[in-house]
């Protein structure tokens, strides 16, 4: 799960870090995500895990780092 | 006591998000009246999206809801006949906005658009003048 939130995070976040070797706590919105970009990372994650984000989950620090990240798409597809 | 909240955001990556996600992403972010509102002007549509979305988070800083876990489309962007426009909130953002009054003003110019609003967030009610210590 966390090589496919990765390259989600390549493909979408506009970082100015490498996604794929990011550390899982690395602050992502440090690391240039804009809130406009978080969506369509949210968005991409959606296709990918065929997922939906609840409005309850729209938090910042939802999409703040890969390993929160990743404890979202789990609970998602528990 | 006032707050604001101010956000810019580029036409291009609206664009792009337009042609990545298509529906999903006018959906999820924009109501249907922000979405025919948009639609109504094709060659401005990215920067009315844009505008619009630049409003939204400029409100979700204002009314600090980054945490309170708030949907995109509770907060609508309303446009009257003369064209001002006015924020209409939902749900939980509606909650956090109780008794504020809120204005918001928008503009775009090239690849950017930006929004910034403006809360007037009323004095706590249990502190009066009377019982503030002297």
């Amino acid at each position: 799960m966390t090589d496919s939130i990765r390259r989600i995070l390549a493909d979408h976040a506009r970082l100015s870090k490498d996604a794929l070797t990011l550390p899982l706590d690395a602050d992502l919105y440090q690391a240039g995500m804009t809130s406009h970009a978080s969506v369509n990372v949210m968005l991409a994650l959606e296709g990918e895990f065929d997922i939906e984000f609840p409005d309850h989950m729209l938090k910042r620090s939802s999409f703040e780092s890969i390993g929160a990240i990743c404890r979202c798409v789990e609970e998602l597809t528990r | 006591m006032l707050r604001v909240g101010i956000d810019v955001v580029s036409v291009s990556r609206i664009e792009e998000s337009l042609e990545r996600f298509g529906e999903r992403f006018l959906r999820r972010v924009f109501t249907p009246a922000e979405i025919g509102y948009a639609l109504a002007a094709p060659a401005q549509k990215a920067e009315r999206l844009a505008a619009r979305f630049a409003a939204k988070e400029a409100a979700i800083k204002a009314l600090d809801l980054a945490e309170r876990g708030v949907g995109w489309t509770q907060i609508e962007i309303v446009r009257e006949p003369a064209g001002q426009v006015r924020l209409a909130l939902a749900g939980e953002a509606a909650a956090a906005a109780a008794n504020r009054r809120l204005a918001v003003s928008m503009s775009h110019e090239g690849d950017f658009a930006t929004a910034v609003v403006v809360v007037d967030a009323p004095a706590d009610p249990s502190t009066t003048l009377e019982s503030l210590p002297t």
